[in-house]
């Protein structure tokens, strides 16, 4: 048990802060300690999700993204527009288009990190602007309400009568979360390839030493958050029932404070799929709370910026200093 | 393929290269050398830094392409050149001097690492990496825990990890490139153990160390380069240490001790009974104008603790320190800088100097104040600065503005010595100061610490390496544990006594 805190110290720190959070909040509010509100969590928070497990895998070879949110935008944009040209489609067809136009953008990045040596994140900085940009232009800012009916249906997936007649539902969003989740969980645990991602996130001139190819790492890492982008991108199309160009614009620094506040290092070779999810739920459950609270909306952000910071601080510094039985053994003195 | 027979032992040689040239950018790294390993041989590779070796290891590793006409001769098999899978498919497996390990991954991951690298992506099986790990730890003697990620191990340990994972896979040769950099004398005693029962099950061992005296101790043969040409193969039977330096180097040194009556000089730094509990305790000493004090004692004896608390960097718990017959007490390095103690600290290259910033910069950072003009910095004074302690200091550099990171080693330190001159110090406090820096520039280095000294500066010259001390320190003090283990005096001790000593 003790080495399992050892090695997930960061997780067990967030669930912890988390818990305290919970806990609080079930007693100050009456309605967040409920199934409907917990349901209601997991739907708002998928989209999230879906970015930030595509993120971690960036954040652990070694490279940032800004520009994957504006990219879920070009690539909601873009294939509700192809969907019009094909006559609807359907699941399917458009998880596979907004997957595929997701990698092709993120591979973009990849090119250009790759091909000219330009640090991740002045070249994301770089394309984050001339996607959104280019979008801007072309759409004159105009949204899309006129959507195929399939992509605006809600689905729920399981549903449940609250004894005061309210319905608790999770929808869609949890189910392509979920997969998500898990394909991410598989590539960076299971597979070699996820393991060369954090060699080479953890040292560039070693794994090349090994021959591993750096090229494809980066493109790999990319292109997953790419495709992680895309899917996102519908999902939040099928949830908010529009395409609005700038949605999206500024969720990057929303997720990428999420998966850092989960254990994943800037930097490199560093970070989990568990750590970033409860890093997004961390912070949907504190915005929830705040919610219920009655709160003012223009406090949210100034309140998560310090559970940011407080989190952090808890989870990469202190906890081998305030439980010092945890301190690792036979390391250096 | 022909069987090349070496003439003088009839033996096949297991690795055998020809005509290996290679450039970069413009500069000829290695000119038409040649090399063999045979089966089962401890062989040493010496030379300067710049001479090549690591080159001409990583065109044998397959890193580096040699230039058109290179033959290299592996295991029955002709190749123009290498690559990282076909030499470690082969058997060719290299201890990279900084490791290339990878500190967030496990144990068993950073040894059995070569499981997780190819082209076909596919499952990984923890459980079969496990085992490997542990039976290649097994194999050296060693436990660990696999499961913990590579962090939590010190230096030494992790020597070992990167030695286990080359001994995996059936290897028939072994580089290890400057791999007592970081260890202790007794952390190196276990290596060489290591190196020669691997010797005897068979592996070749290829050892690249700037450490003379393991070489000798250790090898059969020598192959020396310098300059990236090849000087010649040699047996270790029958071999001089400073025959060695003089083969690598070129030029011939006799090490002679430099002590020199200092007593009737005035005292510079008195220490008394400074403590700071866990690191040191109840330390006692003077240093004098133009003394050059000398401490030595093992990693962990206190040493560099003991330095940052002269220089203002650690807070000792009691004591005093006295400069000049005044009392001092620092709350940080800034007032230690003020009040004239300069402080050359172990690791250079990542906190002595700012290794992507030019030479003029780096030698001025120290000493802004002295150049500023009307208020602001004066770039006419910076370069007389710089040109002076360039001079002062017989640098080879190019142009001030030239990064420090295109200098040699012997000459960043030199740098980095120059660096705290211009501050105009009392006391000038050198950690380590020939770690990294090869044999030649070395006493290039002693060369100016002398005549530091005799330009009245006060010196602390702390070292692991015995010999450093020995033949260029007045008096010298011995820590162990944090406490002052004894005295010595070059003129009267030998150098065997005090290696005792140090090393018991």
């Amino acid at each position: 048990m003790r080495k399992l805190v050892q090695s997930h110290a960061t997780e067990f720190a967030l669930l912890a802060v988390m818990a305290v959070i919970c806990v609080f909040l079930s007693f100050a509010t009456p309605n967040f300690f409920s199934l409907g509100n917990a349901f209601d969590l997991l739907n708002t928070s998928s989209v999230n999700i879906i970015f930030a497990v595509g993120l971690l895998v960036v954040l652990i070879a070694g490279g940032i993204d800004i520009s994957f949110a504006v990219a879920a935008s070009v690539v909601q944009y873009c294939a509700a527009l192809i969907l019009g040209w094909i006559g609807g489609g359907g699941w399917i067809s458009g998880l596979l288009i907004a997957g595929g136009l997701g990698i092709l953008l993120g591979s973009f990045n990849a090119f250009l990190i790759h091909r000219f040596k330009i640090i991740s994140i002045v070249a994301t900085i770089a394309t984050f602007n001339i996607y959104f940009g280019l979008l801007m232009f072309f759409t004159q800012g105009v949204s899309i309400y006129d959507l195929p009916e399939w992509l605006t249906d809600r689905v729920v997936l399981f549903e449940h009568q609250m004894p005061d007649g309210t319905w608790a539902e999770i929808t869609l969003p949890v189910l392509v979360m979920a997969i998500c989740v898990l394909a991410t969980w598989l590539l960076i645990t299971r597979t070699t390839i996820g393991r060369q991602l954090y060699a080479f996130g953890d040292n560039p001139e070693g794994a090349r030493r090994f021959g591993i190819d750096i090229g494809a790492m980066q493109f790999i890492a990319f292109g997953w958050l790419g495709m992680m982008a895309g899917i996102g991108g519908l999902i939040q199309a099928h949830y908010a029932q529009e395409v609005v160009p700038n949605a999206l614009y500024g969720r990057e620094l929303d997720v990428l404070a999420a998966v850092v506040l989960g254990g994943a290092r800037l930097g490199g070779g560093k970070g989990s799929v568990l750590g970033c999810v409860l890093g997004v739920l961390l912070i949907s459950i504190t915005q929830n709370g705040l919610n219920l609270m009655g709160v003012s909306p223009f406090a949210f952000k100034m309140i998560i910026g310090a559970i940011i910071l407080a989190a952090i601080t808890l989870s990469n510094t202190s906890l081998e200093k305030l439980l010092p039985f945890m301190r690792t053994q036979g390391g250096r003195q | 393929m022909a069987e090349i027979k070496n003439p003088e032992s009839g033996v096949t040689p297991l690795l055998s290269l020809r005509n290996i040239n290679m450039t970069f950018g413009g500069i000829k790294a290695l000119k038409n050398v040649s090399f063999d390993v045979r089966p089962g041989e401890v062989h040493c590779l010496a030379g300067e830094n710049g001479s090549g070796k690591s080159t001409l290891i990583k065109i044998i590793t397959g890193v580096y392409r040699p230039e058109a006409g290179a033959v290299i001769d592996y295991d029955g098999q002709t190749h123009s050149h290498m690559s990282p899978v076909t030499a470690q498919a082969g058997g060719i497996q290299v201890i990279w001097q900084d490791l290339a390990l990878f500190p967030e991954m496990t144990v068993a991951e950073n040894i059995a690492f070569h499981s997780l690298v190819g082209r076909t992506p596919r499952l990984v099986n923890y459980g079969q990496m496990r085992e490997v790990a542990i039976k290649a730890l097994q194999r050296l003697g060693v436990t660990l825990d696999v499961d913990a990620p590579l962090k939590d191990y010190s230096i030494a340990q992790r020597q070992i990890v990167a030695i286990a994972r080359a001994l995996i896979g059936e290897a028939k040769i072994v580089f290890m490139d400057e791999p007592t950099a970081s260890l202790t004398q007794s952390e190196t005693d276990h290596l060489i153990g290591i190196v020669r029962s691997l010797s005897a099950s068979g592996v070749a061992v290829v050892f690249v160390s700037h450490r003379l005296a393991e070489v000798l101790e250790i090898s059969n043969r020598l192959t020396v380069l310098r300059d990236g040409a090849l000087v010649g193969v040699y047996p270790v039977e029958g071999m001089t240490q400073s025959r060695i330096t003089e083969l690598m180097t070129g030029k011939s040194f006799d090490q002679q001790v430099r002590a020199k009556p200092v007593e009737g000089n005035p005292v510079v730094l008195e220490v008394k009974g400074l403590t700071r509990p866990g690191q040191f305790e109840d330390i006692s000493f003077t240093v004098r104008r133009g003394e050059t004090l000398g401490i030595t004692g093992l990693l962990g004896a206190g040493r560099t603790e003991l330095a940052l608390s002269l220089f203002g960097m650690l807070k000792p718990r009691s004591g005093s320190v006295t400069l000049e017959g005044k009392p001092v007490r620092f709350s940080s390095n800034r007032d230690a800088i003020k009040a004239g103690i300069a402080y050359l600290s172990e690791d250079r290259l990542s906190l002595g100097l700012i290794q992507p910033q030019s030479i003029a910069d780096n030698l001025a950072i120290a000493s802004l104040d002295r150049i500023k003009s009307g208020g602001f910095l004066s770039d006419e004074r910076k370069r007389r600065l710089v040109a002076h302690w360039i001079t002062e200091l017989g640098v080879k550099i190019g142009r001030q503005s030239d990064a420090v990171s295109t200098l040699s080693g012997g000459n960043q330190q030199r740098i980095a010595i120059a660096k705290w001159l211009a501050t105009d110090p009392k006391l000038l406090i050198l950690d380590a100061p020939t770690v990294g820096v090869d044999v030649g520039a070395r006493a290039g280095i002693f060369e100016i610490v002398a005549r530091l000294a005799e330009s009245g500066l006060a010196i602390i010259l702390i070292s692991d390496e015995v010999p450093e001390v020995y033949f260029n320190a007045d008096r010298v003090l011995h820590m162990a544990q944090g406490q002052m283990a004894g005295w010595f005096d070059p003129r009267r001790s030998t150098l065997q006594e005090i290696e005792a000593a140090v090393y018991a």
